[in-house]
């Protein structure tokens, strides 16, 4: 650290010594990350190695802790079914706003600005204002305690701004291309499927990734919509399971269940980092 | 005949999620407005309209009271401190070093630290709530842990049990879980600031607090402004955390209006009741966020 605070240029400068600011991250990075590998750590654990040291490194690692949390406390249950709704989610996400966007972005109609604006105001309402009709909404459709039902309202509730950014993003893209798709035969859909929406590529990742990790990380909406065990998410599974365990004791069992909730979503965000890091914030930046 | 072909598109095209839209979005907003001022009790369709009454019966709830005050306690701490940290670490990633040969060098590993602040952000709020509640545990916690091992061990508090601590550790997650997503944010507007205007502030003898409050902060303010008005929401949602780590507790210490709202219709079944809440709620949530985007309007430095 010295040596590297006696390259400092010489004089004054704008910012603070880089030893000063190396303290300071390593500090935050510890306090971002200890609680991650804590838990990472507790789930080699067993029951009264974690009671009697939080602190302590396990002595055997004890990897029936997972096994017991995959099978008997259904981690693995809720994690296929947090699979099948996100992955119907975005899909549906995408292909819906894809197709709002572009009929916003490349044509003129009588009603357009009306409904554009009626699409964006889902963004600044919270969701819990409209909770208790929701629920009556999704019951009386029969879609009450289904998977289909969650996808339906996760691509709901995932459709404001999905489509706003990727409107944006369709107007930057050259009108001459569609233009000569369709002088050479193709009819406005199979332009749209096969000429456009390949060229939104960058904008459909970028929107795609958002809602991934929005929908892999919803907890309200299943909370509400889903009562029946069989058909909970990840997170909703795992938060009724500590409530649960708080009382009955498998301490180790949550940790691996946590442990098994927070891995694929951290592998997938070192993995792509850049472009998450580019899509959540895309949001905030406009 | 190519016109309407078009409206053939447009429709086709728009059908699909306007409906969906229509459906699940719009129309349960509009509908919160009507059972808001029924006593319905969601059990049977029968129910009457009573007009206002439960407003009425809102504003005589201490317990809404409670939680209205919280929220607003965490509208003004949980921006003002995640801001001010988010501000200090991404100016610490960036700005370090100072300018040198006409450029702002980050510090090493920056990339390292960028990556690392923002586990946080990427989980889920709800499993953010159950490791945090096994953190804050008295007994085999990390936090009394760490306590008892630094000789710590008569000072063993009961994070959440307590009603005079419940709230600021409730408060602390929210913090932990949005800091690294603002020093992302933050390090972008930092990084568009031309480093000969900093360079020039310190030739003309400003000092670094100067340099920061009077020349960063305010060409990034906009994206300050954006973060205000997200960590404003984030303010007034609150759920997942409390639901999982308090259940509004103790003694409501922690409650907040959204988890209220979701025991008044979903524990009690008043769905009436819960409903009026909403609206209040969205009433309240408007009008701040007009308020914080008029308050915080500057001329926008162009550079």
């Amino acid at each position: 650290m010295a040596a590297t605070g006696a390259r400092r240029p010489r004089g004054r400068s704008a910012g603070p010594t880089i030893a000063v600011a190396q303290a300071f991250l390593v500090l935050w990075a510890v306090v971002s990350t200890v609680p991650l590998i804590w838990a990472v750590v507790s789930s080699l654990k067993s029951d009264p190695e974690i009671v009697a040291d939080p602190w302590s490194l396990p002595e055997a690692l004890r990897w029936d802790n997972f096994a017991r949390a995959w099978d008997t406390a259904s981690i693995g249950t809720y994690f296929g079914n947090t699979v099948i709704v996100v992955g119907g989610g975005v899909v549906l996400t995408l292909l819906l706003s894809a197709m709002g966007a572009y009929v916003f972005a490349r044509f003129d109609f009588r009603v357009k600005g009306v409904l554009y604006y009626f699409f964006i105001a889902g963004m600044t309402f919270p969701v819990f204002m409209a909770l208790v009709p929701l629920f009556f909404v999704v019951q009386n459709l029969g879609l009450g305690n289904s998977l289909p039902g969650l996808i339906l309202v996760y691509a709901a509730y995932s459709l404001p701004f999905s489509m706003f950014f990727l409107v944006a993003f369709f107007r930057t893209l050259p009108e001459e291309v569609a233009e000569a798709a369709k002088l050479d035969g193709c009819g406005e859909v199979a332009t749209f499927f096969r000429v456009m929406l390949p060229m939104a590529k960058p904008g459909l990742i970028s929107v795609g990734i958002f809602n991934f990790i929005g929908q892999w990380n919803q907890y309200l909406i299943p909370l509400v919509l889903v009562s029946d065990d069989s058909k909970f998410v990840l997170s909703q599974g795992l938060a009724n399971l500590a409530v649960e365990q708080g009382y009955a004791g498998d301490r180790s069992g949550l940790f691996a269940g946590l442990t098994i909730a927070m891995a694929p979503i951290l592998i997938v965000y070192v993995l792509l980092q850049r472009r998450i890091q580019a899509g959540m914030t895309a949001g905030a930046l406009k | 005949m190519r016109n309407r072909h078009q409206r053939r598109v447009i429709v086709g095209f728009l059908a699909a999620p306007l409906i969906l839209y229509t459906v699940f979005v719009a129309s349960p907003y509009v509908q919160a407005f009507y059972i808001a001022i029924t006593d319905w009790r969601g059990l049977s369709a029968e129910f009457d309209v009573i007009g206002l009454a439960n407003f009425a019966e809102l504003f005589g709830d201490p317990v809404f009271w409670k939680a209205l005050g919280n929220n607003l306690i965490l509208l003004i701490t949980l921006p003002l401190v995640t801001i001010g940290l988010a501000l200090f670490l991404a100016f610490m990633l960036n700005a370090a070093g100072g300018p040198r040969s006409g450029e702002i060098r980050g510090v090493r590993g920056a990339t390292f630290y960028r990556v690392v602040f923002f586990f946080p952000y990427v989980l889920s709020i709800a499993i953010i709530g159950v490791l945090w509640m096994n953190i804050y545990n008295p007994i085999n916690g990390l936090l009394n842990g760490g306590l008892r091992a630094i000789g710590l061990g008569h000072v063993q508090p009961s994070w959440l049990g307590d009603e005079r601590l419940a709230f600021w550790a409730v408060l602390a997650v929210l913090v932990w879980n949005g800091v690294g997503f603002y020093v992302v944010l933050f390090t972008a507007g930092l990084k568009a600031i031309p480093a000969s205007l900093l360079e020039a502030a310190v030739l003309d003898g400003a000092s670094r607090s100067q340099v920061f409050f009077r020349i960063t902060v305010p060409l990034i303010w906009e994206n300050i402004r954006t973060a205000a008005v997200y960590l404003g929401i984030a303010a007034l949602d609150a759920f997942a955390i409390v639901q999982i780590m308090t259940g509004g507790g103790p003694n409501d210490s922690t409650q907040v209006g959204s988890f209220y709202l979701y025991q008044n219709a979903f524990s009690y079944g008043r769905f009436g009741y819960a409903s009026a809440m909403g609206v209040v709620l969205f009433v309240v949530t408007l009008a701040l966020s007009a308020f914080t985007l008029r308050a915080t309007r500057r001329e926008r430095i162009e550079f």
